[in-house]
């Protein structure tokens, strides 16, 4: 903030169509001129198809499981078949001889999962202990996939067995056997996750992470009244349409990886930190990503695998996960045990919040339930605590809103019941208490409101109106997600002789559009169209870009592409002017020409005739302008947040227990959106994985044996196209005065608040709470049936 | 997946000679649509050696109805065609609605008839390669049995797995199997046996048999039916329950012939007899039907996970006797 090269600037804050206003904000003296609203903008904020669309849908994209290298072999993993055991011996002997392999490893490490704080005598161990079935024990490199497959079948492992137990409530009690023989801890990746260090551990419970202000005891007692439920969540998978996988080329000069992958940059780093390799000869490549919603960071075991195996066999390796695999060994959102109590005077103010929670993220730590209760509402009076269970199941990993999704479910079932308590209406209540001096929390109150009248809120009608079996009701709940930006990210801008521009990064798209929205603010300073840039992602030999995880890449990249493409523009002009008898400052970019005062010329044809040789521009993302509150590894988190409000219409078959979401309205903020259209498709996106998650999408484990029974997508049940409600978005155009572009993410907070929405219309709709997700018959049957709400204060 | 021969057989008595060579050492099955097929060699529970295509046999994937007015279904007819077939709208209506509501439209259009009766169950502890070999029933039953059975559980908890089978069971169809020793035919009712994972399969078919066809007898003017499938989403999935109803009245109103048929509840659909006993004679109206759906589930005696099953299955009986008398 000191900086010597920053000056005082007016620039526009607030929120388009509500209310603007000019703030003074400390700017670095080179950046751009502040943006207009998106109104006044070329290329920015118009609804823009993506640039790979036709790629996409005609097949011409290459996703990592496309990539065909001469000689490629095949990787296939030896799993156990056992939940929790030491390994005596594994004889790889049979599947060696198997014609078809090439290369056999077995690991002496695996990743994701939470480590021993003093690995003691498990340090002295040959192999890893196995704590769950299904963890990799060693890899196969063959010429085809079924010989790999083949000889995986035929590597003989020795268990010596230990007891395992998978569920949460069972590995809480005292008596249960232990995941860990000691304290452990899960270090963060190069994908960030982890939990916090230092904790205690008992038996399988991993804490309390706490998070105390104010006195919870006084606020409670201060209260007028109370609510109390314990909320329960289930394990979801990540079932990204692209499974995890690595094609690893091992050659003596250079280690090139092919990853479907959130973070190219994450994949080359734990390369070079397990393989011991020189980062300037590892290229990580990610063209295209068939998906990711958290889990998809690193090189993983896989990747570690055909690392390794490509290097035994001097051959390049394609090591895809089949469907069971990724359902079972690269991640997913931890199960939830939350027993909140919240207190509020008559008018809804809020007096306390406690928490008490319990999430099983399998043999991986970091199954919070967010951070939503201590940060959503204004109370003064807030404990949390949290322990992480541990269980013989798969890791966890993040997951779309992680730890949010599970904390909003619960949060905004609680203020619901509030405002039925207090007989206020829920967005009045929220106006009451959503009122932190941050910008999400502007952003929610406007959203509410324009939300309300969109969805037609002030035809909510009582609880339980109506008289038959198929009852209908609506709900509403608030989405809340961190503002991150990243904290090293780069970019560059090249304008060519011919009047090619280009830009590089090594940011990686997974779908969500990042290369066009890349292109879009370069295609503005240039007055060029979205198409006529070059934008060139996913190779970690560019720029360094952000990850695709934490709703931050357009915050970070664009700011970064959009000052390059300024200076790189600047620079152009200065070339141009005499073309066109003026001054480079009165050059205008716009149209696909360059203007003059007097006189215009085409963008190439001006570039031709200036003979330039190629214009080279970097830039880095500046920081904030009004600084961060805080730094976490690798992430900037400003003190605002993102979020939205988000109204569900569902019907509740009371005899059969089948919900239906017939309607959703999502209203969301996300800064300055960048692309509408690929706005949107996210926000959709984020709806239909939340009505997934909220009615259908259920890990089962079988306790005897530890199996995942429905590691498929047949039993594994996913929302379909029968089950995606009317979905309509309306977006909120935010101005904060914080970067070039004033970019904010949507990915997370898009999926964050839809359950709790559904969850809220199934009490105005039958006048039941469900505590229980996802609503199943099953569970839809049982909060039927328990005894009436309202006799119960 | 194993390496296996393939071979198109062109008649019944060849493919009947083919599958008869089948031995423990080297399997021969038999393959229509595919579907279940496929799924069970990725799994690694059907190992075959060879693999006989019924497909390419000429003459097993028309629908006709006889003088007498019976409809015969060859066995390689499909679900879609099935689905849309007048004479099957016209009369077979819960047979056609069981038909169009069976997987997603792409494997309708591919599975048969006869590959469908002849299915596996959909049991994910059967479909584990992890329990091979194990007791599967008692793992289901110490286990995962949210969606199993609810009836005659102690016989096996396992379902069978064909929904066009709850709708051939109320209409009382036969099945035909032929071999190269000639042909016979056999009750639906017959014809399906209990799943179990220790055999082949879950059904009356000798070795070398081959199902051929499938045939409904003549209903009787003024006969009206309905089939209603309850599953958790409707896009594509396997049902919690499936139930049909036929049934005929007469001049007065009064049930004089009645069957109901409950899928995805008992080894395999089960006729609802109580519940057919309390609307013969009757006229069907919200409180009969309502009494026959609460008879029907009255001996359910469901396991850890399920008991939800039996409301839903009264509800769906309930609806499906109404629907079946306004038709």
């Amino acid at each position: 903030m000191s900086d010597p090269a920053s000056s005082d600037r007016s620039v526009q804050y607030g929120i388009v169509g509500d209310a603007l206003r000019d703030v003074v904000r400390k700017v670095p003296q080179d950046e751009p001129p502040p943006w207009p609203a998106n109104d006044q903008l070329a290329v920015v904020g118009k609804p823009t198809p993506r640039l790979d669309a036709r790629q996409k849908v005609t097949g011409q994209a290459l996703y990592t499981f496309d990539v065909q290298l001469d000689g490629m072999l095949f990787g296939c993993t030896v799993s156990s078949t056992v939940a929790h055991a030491r390994i005596r011996s594994i004889d790889t002997s049979k599947a060696e001889r198997h014609p078809g392999v090439r290369a056999v490893h077995i690991l002496d490490r695996v990743l994701m999962t939470a480590s021993l704080r003093d690995p003691g005598d498990e340090a002295k161990q040959r192999y890893p202990t196995v704590r769950y079935l299904g963890q990799p024990i060693a890899g196969i490199a063959a010429t085809s996939a079924r010989a790999a497959r083949e000889a995986a079948s035929l590597v003989q492992i020795e268990y010596e067995p230990l007891p395992h137990v998978v569920s949460l409530e069972e590995a809480r009690q005292p008596d249960a056997p232990m995941i860990f023989p000691g304290p452990t801890e899960q270090p963060a990746t190069a994908g960030g996750g982890g939990a916090q260090k230092g904790l205690d551990q008992k038996g399988n419970l991993r804490g309390p992470a706490t998070n105390t202000r104010g006195n919870v005891d006084q606020g409670f007692a201060d209260a007028e009244v109370v609510v109390e439920r314990e909320y329960r969540t289930q394990v979801q998978t990540h079932v990204p349409m692209e499974t995890h996988g690595i094609v690893a080329d091992w050659r003596d000069d250079e280690l090139t990886l092919y990853a479907s992958t959130q973070f190219t940059l994450s994949v080359r780093d734990e390369a070079v930190e397990i393989f011991g390799l020189d980062p300037a000869k590892v290229r990580v490549l990610s063209e295209f990503t068939g998906g990711g919603f958290g889990a998809k960071y690193g090189i993983g075991n896989y990747g570690a695998l055909a690392i390794h195996l490509s290097r035994k066999a001097r051959a390049p390796v394609r090591f895809m996960l089949d469907r069971r695999e990724e359902h079972v060994t690269v991640g997913n959102r931890p199960a939830t045990v939350q027993q909140l109590k919240i207190g509020a005077k008559r008018d809804g103010t809020l007096t306390a919040v406690r928490l008490r929670s319990f999430g099983t993220g399998g043999v991986a730590a970091g199954a919070g339930v967010g951070s939503c209760h201590s940060t959503l509402y204004a109370c003064s009076n807030v404990s949390t605590e949290h322990y992480d269970v541990f269980t013989n199941a798969g890791p966890a990993a993040a997951f779309r809103g992680p730890g949010q999704v599970q904390g909003i479910f619960a949060l905004e079932q609680a203020i619901d019941e509030i405002a039925d308590k207090l007989g206020i209406d829920p967005i009045e209540l929220r106006d009451r208490i959503d009122t932190r001096d941050v910008d999400d929390s502007k952003a929610r109150k406007v959203e509410r409101h324009r939300g309300a009248q969109r969805f037609g809120w002030e035809k909510r009608r009582p609880t339980n109106a109506d008289a038959g079996p198929i009852k209908r009701g609506v709900g509403m709940a608030q989405s809340q997600w961190y503002y991150i930006v990243h904290k090293d990210t780069e970019c560059e801008v090249r304008v060519l002789g011919d009047g090619t521009v280009q830009a590089f990064s090594s940011a990686q798209d997974i779908g969500t559009g990042t290369r066009t929205v890349f292109a879009q603010v370069i295609a503005e300073e240039f007055g060029l169209r979205t198409e006529e840039i070059d934008a060139r992602i996913g190779d970690s030999r560019y720029p360094a870009g952000p990850p695709s995880g934490g709703s931050r890449v357009t915050s970070s990249l664009t700011p970064a592409a959009r000052n390059a493409a300024y200076r790189a523009a600047q620079e152009l002009a200065k070339h141009i002017a005499p073309l066109l008898g003026c001054k480079p400052g009165e050059v205008v970019f716009s149209g696909g020409k360059v203007e003059g005062p007097t006189r215009s010329m085409g963008f190439r044809e001006a570039i031709r005739e200036a003979r330039i040789d190629t214009i080279v521009q970097r830039s880095r993302r500046v920081p904030d302008y009004e600084g961060y509150a805080r730094t976490a590894g690798d992430f900037q988190l400003s003190r605002h947040g993102i979020g939205g409000v988000q109204f569900a219409q569902i019907s509740v078959d009371t005899e059969t227990g089948v919900v239906k979401v017939e309607r959703v309205l999502a209203v969301h903020d996300c800064g300055r959106p960048i692309n509408p259209q690929l706005v949107e498709s996210q926000i959709y996106g984020g709806v239909i994985q939340g009505v997934s998650y909220a009615l259908y999408e259920e890990r089962h484990l079988d306790g005897a044996s530890g199996v995942q029974l429905n590691a498929n997508i047949d039993q594994y049940k996913i929302v379909g196209s029968r089950e995606t409600p009317a979905i309509e978005v309306h977006l909120i155009e935010q101005l904060g005065g914080q970067s070039s572009t004033d970019a904010r993410g949507v990915a997370e907070p898009a999926n964050v608040a839809t359950a709790a929405a559904i969850a809220n219309a199934f009490f105005n709709a039958t006048g039941k709470r469900i505590l229980t997700l996802p609503l199943t018959p099953a569970n839809v049957l049982a909060a039927l049936r328990a005894p009436d709400e309202r006799g119960n204060a | 997946m194993n390496s296996f021969e393939w071979i198109d057989a062109s008649s019944v008595d060849e493919a009947s000679r083919l599958l008869a060579e089948s031995t423990h050492d080297r399997p021969v099955i038999a393959k229509a649509g595919g579907m279940d097929v496929l799924d069970l060699m990725k799994e690694g529970i059907l190992r075959p050696a060879r693999v006989v295509n019924l497909r390419t046999i000429q003459g097993l994937d028309g629908i006709q109805t006889d003088a007498s007015r019976s409809l015969h279904l060859g066995a390689l007819v499909t679900l879609a065609q099935i689905s849309s077939d007048p004479n099957v709208l016209k009369h077979y209506g819960a047979l056609a609605a069981a038909a169009s509501h069976a997987a997603t439209p792409q494997v309708r259009n591919v599975a048969t008839l006869g590959g469908n009766l002849l299915q596996r169950p959909r049991c994910w502890y059967f479909r584990h390669e992890h329990f091979s070999g194990e007791d599967v029933a008692e793992a289901v039953r110490q286990g995962e049995n949210q969606y199993h059975g609810i009836f005659a559980t102690e016989q096996t908890p396992l379902v069978h797995a064909s929904t066009p089978a709850t709708a051939l069971v109320a209409y009382d169809a036969r099945v035909q199997l032929s071999s190269v020793r000639g042909q016979h035919t056999v009750a639906i009712s017959d014809f399906l046996l209990p799943p179990d994972p220790g055999r082949d399969r879950d059904a009356a078919l000798q070795q070398g048999e081959i199902l051929t066809q499938v045939t409904l007898p003549a209903l009787a003017d003024g006969t009206q039916s309905a089939y209603r499938k309850q599953t958790e989403r409707d896009s594509y999935d396997w049902p919690l329950c499936d139930v049909a109803v036929v049934l005929r009245r007469g001049s007065d109103a009064r049930v004089e012939s009645i069957a109901i048929a409950l899928g995805w509840v008992a080894p395999t659909p089960m006729r609802a007899t109580e519940a057919e006993a309390i609307l013969l004679g009757h006229r069907v109206d919200e409180e009969a039907a309502r009494r026959a759906a609460r008879a029907a589930v009255s001996k359910a005696k469901p396991l850890s996970r399920n008991a939800y099953k039996v409301d839903v299955l009264e509800a769906v009986i309930r609806r499906t006797i109404l629907d079946a008398a306004t038709r």
